[in-house]
């Protein structure tokens, strides 16, 4: 009996361990109880929408089911000619029938996201098909229009064949799946989409260069002046955030345009003439102006927060041991500066490559990010799916950014205050 | 203008931060080469500024400091040469304990070779060899400071400060230490400038010993001649432990003054600050050089009543009421022989005369 271990009782006889036990799943259901709003919350808004995006992009069952006989019968289509008299007579069909329910409108937009001219000659087959006699469908349908004899037309239907497709997707980076199934680019011309990832990252990244390097002395007055003065520069810093972003947007669309103040100034300083004033809107010159000053309070709060906790003695010690200031700020002071440019640079960074409001009211053509694009698809051209794919292209991009800065860094490095 | 002897000289140097007060005041002071000389006072007396005016953190509002008899205030810290270990160590948490100790020689473009040697001479000197390639946050307390007195002095400087270096320190630790420092000073004969509000550490390390109040030196003299023969009353409350006696003279001569007190009675003590009858006065009176039971030859005895009795292991700190005096403090060593010292009991207590100084009546 001595060798087992004698379990421990409390006084009413209960053993401890399960005692314990039930004190201890008290305080997590009360946990778990207190983080339930906000976790329900953050499932509702955050996580269901990023999986009906992911769906979205992907889902393609409206055009699969538009034409069912259609696609069956161009199974046995290789895709190299026009196809036969089996698939015209299924696609006259399927489209009388979607002339009943009067969806072929639907198909049609559909269609032409796929490829442009589908609208009018859809809306041109819908008249001749009245008149349609039976048999030969081919012929007659060729007849309506000559792109119904073009074997181009007939392959991009096939291509909306699958009820999921991540050809969206491919259209994200300007390429698509050819017939022999290879990914290939579109034209030379056609190709918009890579050139406005490529800009929304050079941007993003110019911002941030700019944050940086303006953020960087303002947060070490804050962080070396004495009080009263340093709180004063902080609501200095911070006042741009309690004023409305679009507010903020249109002051410096006042500012910045032909005849706005900055001009105004230039020209009566005698730095620029009148007949020359400086275009420094609706051009990515505007952007980078706007941005960087929304911005910038981003880099700030970090940097300011890690200046902090430096200790002005490090300094001295540096000088002391006969550091130049030079070598004492590169060698000591801006190495522990590190984690901070980490964190505020990550946040500026992550902020600007999906930043919508200040680019689409002074961007203009050449200063717009990738998100108007997406806010383009979603409000004029109504093509969700190909929104979503962006969107989550997007996602996808920040997501490797904050991989490979963690890599390289090390996300325990960061310190946001 | 300067003296030839003196290493480093602060020549009327006043110090100002807001315009309006002086916190260093009038100062001139004199450090021989190769002197541990310790700078002591109560915080805001000045110590630190005068510390960073030397280091060059801080310019003198006027008057000059000279290192080696050349004028330094144009010059910048970084020029000056001086070590400097600073309160909380400030050892670069990013560098690693060799990379500390080879910074002053690196901005001194010295040789991979020279800089190795250095480093281990100066890390052996601290006894810390084998730590080159920890970072100073895998370090003891006492560990890192002794790496930021190895890097104050790697670069072999004529002076080195020390900013209250022992201050995170626990007593024990912080007592070895002191004898590591004036271990390292005495073997290397560098000119050591030290400031603490600490008076055992400055009474143990010190050669001279500067203390500070109100922005002015009170006293600078050896450790013993300031324990022994404080010049003010400030100087005697602010070393060691001190019995006084507020009273006013009566009678002077022969090197002696008679004290009448203002809780009453009389004492016979050494004129110090007072030079005439009728001047206030403060008498301050070192607790072991009050006896029990005195000697007939003491021309001070008298009686008093056993307060409290503070137990302290190796000694028992015995608050007397006498002459009126409720805070008399006596020292008596731990020992069976004194079994009639018990509270309410009355002895009697006796000391010389010549160790009751009579001070200025300032007080703290």
């Amino acid at each position: 009996m001595s060798s087992e271990t004698q379990k421990i009782l409390t006084t009413d006889g209960i053993p401890l361990e399960v005692s314990l036990k039930k004190v201890e799943r008290k305080n997590k259901l009360k946990a778990f109880l207190l983080v339930a709003p906000l976790l329900f919350f953050l499932l509702i808004v955050y996580i269901s929408p990023i999986i009906g995006m992911l769906f979205n992009s992907v889902d393609d069952r409206m055009v699969t089911k538009a034409l069912p006989k259609t696609f069956i019968a161009m199974e046995k289509w290789d895709g190299k000619e026009l196809p036969s008299e089996e698939v015209f007579e299924a696609f006259y069909i399927d489209f009388q029938k979607l002339i009943e329910e009067e969806r072929e409108g639907k198909l049609s937009t559909q269609l032409n996201y796929e490829k442009n001219g589908f609208k009018s000659i859809i809306k041109k087959l819908r008249r001749k098909s009245k008149s349609f006699e039976e048999g030969n469908y081919k012929e007659q349908i060729m007849a309506v229009h000559e792109r119904w004899a073009d074997v181009e037309y007939w392959r991009a239907i096939k291509r909306r064949a699958p009820s999921y497709s991540y050809s969206k997707y491919l259209k994200g980076v300007d390429m698509y799946q050819n017939e022999e199934g290879k990914f290939v680019q579109v034209e030379e011309d056609r190709r918009i989409y890579k050139k406005l990832w490529v800009r929304t990252l050079k941007i993003a990244f110019y911002v941030t260069l700019f944050c940086f390097l303006m953020a960087y002395p303002i947060a070490h007055l804050l962080a070396t002046l004495p009080m009263k003065f340093s709180n004063l520069l902080m609501i200095c810093v911070l006042l741009p955030f309690w004023t409305s972003l679009l507010v903020r947007t249109a002051s410096w669309m006042i500012l910045l345009q032909q005849q706005g103040v900055v001009n105004d100034f230039l020209v009566w300083i005698g730095l620029v003439a009148d007949d020359e004033r400086l275009v420094m809107m609706y051009n990515e010159t505007g952007t980078y102006i706007a941005m960087t000053q929304i911005l910038l309070p981003f880099m700030v709060l970090p940097l300011y927060s890690v200046m902090k906790t430096i200790s002005p003695s490090l300094v001295r010690a540096g000088k002391s041991l006969g550091g130049t200031p030079f070598i004492t700020f590169w060698k000591v002071y801006f190495p522990l500066t590190i984690p901070g440019i980490g964190a505020g640079s990550l946040l500026v960074f992550i902020l600007a490559i999906g930043y919508y409001i200040t680019p689409e009211l002074v961007g203009g053509a050449s200063g717009t990010l990738i998100s108007n694009m997406i806010a383009y698809h979603m409000k004029s051209t109504l093509d969700w799916s190909f929104a979503s794919a962006m969107g989550l292209m997007l996602l996808a991009g920040v997501l490797a950014i904050y991989w490979v800065y963690n890599k390289l860094v090390g996300i325990d490095n960061i310190k946001l205050g | 203008m300067t003296s030839s002897k003196s290493f480093v000289k602060f020549d009327k140097v006043d110090k100002s931060y807001d315009g309006k007060v002086l916190v260093v005041k009038d100062l001139n002071l004199d450090i021989n080469e190769g002197e541990f000389i310790t700078m002591l006072g109560p915080s805001g007396s000045g110590k630190t500024t005068c510390l960073m005016m030397l280091a060059g953190f801080e310019t003198p509002t006027n008057g000059e400091i000279y290192l080696d008899s050349k004028p330094i205030s144009r010059i910048p810290p970084h020029k000056r040469g001086i070590g400097m270990v600073f309160q909380n160590y400030a050892l670069f948490p990013h560098l690693t304990v060799y990379e500390n100790l080879a910074f002053p020689l690196k901005v001194r473009k010295l040789s991979k070779d020279e800089i190795d040697k250095k480093v281990d001479k100066a890390l052996s000197m601290v006894s810390l060899s084998g730590f080159e390639k920890r970072m100073p946050n895998q370090l003891s307390g006492g560990q890192q400071q002794r790496v930021a007195v190895a890097r104050s002095l790697v670069f072999d400087p004529q002076l080195v400060l020390m900013d209250e270096p022992l201050g995170a320190l626990d007593k024990n630790l912080r007592e070895s230490m002191q004898y590591e420092i004036k271990h390292i000073h005495e073997n290397i004969g560098v000119t050591v400038v030290y400031v603490t509000h600490d008076q055992s550490e400055a009474l143990t390390m010190s050669s001279r010993i500067a203390v500070f109040n109100d922005g002015k030196v009170q006293q600078l003299s050896t450790p013993d001649k300031l324990y022994e023969e404080p010049v003010n009353s400030f100087v005697a409350e602010f070393i060691g432990e001190n019995n006084t006696f507020a009273g006013e003279v009566t009678d002077i001569s022969g090197g002696k003054c008679k004290v009448k007190l203002d809780t009453g009675g009389e004492i016979i003590s050494n004129p110090i600050s007072v030079k005439s009858k009728g001047e206030k006065t403060k008498v301050s009176l070192r607790p072991e050089r009050a006896i029990i039971d005195p000697e007939e030859k003491m021309d001070n005895k008298y009686k008093g009543k056993i307060e409290e009795i503070i137990y302290h292991g190796d000694h028992a700190r015995v608050r007397l009421n006498l002459l009126g005096n409720k805070e008399f403090i006596l020292k008596v060593p731990n020992s069976s022989a004194r079994l009639d010292i018990k509270r309410g009991n009355e002895i009697n207590v006796g000391w010389n005369s010549q160790d009751a100084r009579a001070l200025d009546p300032k007080s703290i």
